[in-house]
């Protein structure tokens, strides 16, 4: 599955423009609930990685003040059309997605 | 000439060692996100946990920070780091007055040009630190940030 996460690599001359959105709450653990006066645990993306044809070209390691539904955008050479790009990310509390797209 | 003592030695030495060596492996699997240094509150701080090194070179021609002057919303501040240095093999981005000053690191591969582009969070008016390190060396650029409203809780 991977309902977290959109993804778009293209093709522009030698170099390949990666685009990414991941559907996630970046809970800081700072925040108090409202009604409860309770603090909201943390639960955040620790680790993002990005492969080319199973090569890893981006590993990311982020603590809590990366934005809510995080965007990231990076680019390669060595890109082709039709080669597979896959993302995974990996949270604080256990949770984890990848996809797969190919380069268009 | 070998001494027997000093065998006897040399092989408790190596026995510890391996010893050591096999207790540190599972940690150093585990250990891959850096939680010490994202627990520092300070730049420097937070540098030198992480790599070690907390020298920074000064090099706002190097390392272009394009992030706006006054994020009315510090929740979502935009940013995009760019380089022109040859070899960056990571970028990473901290904000001083955050509860925790790093706020990213990006590993890249060789044939991964230096430029990110991502959303981060602000607390407060503060200055946006990017380096790109590039072998031992440590490039920066910061730009300050006017917050209006703060965008980590508390």
């Amino acid at each position: 599955m991977a309902d977290t996460i959109k993804i778009r690599a293209t093709l522009e001359g030698e170099i390949t423009t990666v685009k990414a959105q991941i559907i996630h709450v970046m809970e800081t653990g700072l925040f108090k609930n409202r009604t409860t006066g309770e603090l909201i645990p943390a639960h955040f993306i620790q680790e993002v990685t990005c492969a080319h044809n199973g090569k890893v070209l981006l590993s990311a390691e982020w603590g809590i003040a990366v934005s809510k539904n995080p965007y990231i955008a990076f680019s390669f050479s060595g890109g082709k059309k039709g080669d597979a790009i896959k993302l995974t990310w990996l949270d604080n509390q256990g949770g984890t997605d990848s996809i797969e797209t190919t380069i268009g | 000439m070998t001494n027997p003592a000093r065998r006897s030695f040399l092989r408790g030495i190596l026995a510890v060692s391996v010893w050591g060596l096999l207790m540190a492996l599972p940690r150093m699997a585990a250990a891959a996100w850096p939680a010490g240094a994202f627990r520092h509150k300070t730049v420097p701080g937070a540098l030198k946990e992480l790599l070690g090194n907390a020298n920074l070179t000064t090099a706002p021609d190097e390392v272009k920070l394009t992030v706006t002057d006054l994020a009315e919303n510090g929740a979502v501040v935009p940013i995009t780091i760019e380089s022109r240095l040859a070899n960056v093999d990571s970028i990473i981005i901290f904000v001083d007055k955050n509860p925790s000053a790093l706020v990213a690191r990006f590993n890249l591969a060789p044939n991964v040009r230096p430029f990110i582009k991502t959303n981060i969070k602000m607390a407060e008016t503060s200055h946006v630190i990017a380096v790109a390190k590039s072998g031992d060396k440590l490039y920066s650029t910061k730009k300050k940030v006017k917050v209006v409203l703060n965008g980590c809780g508390g």
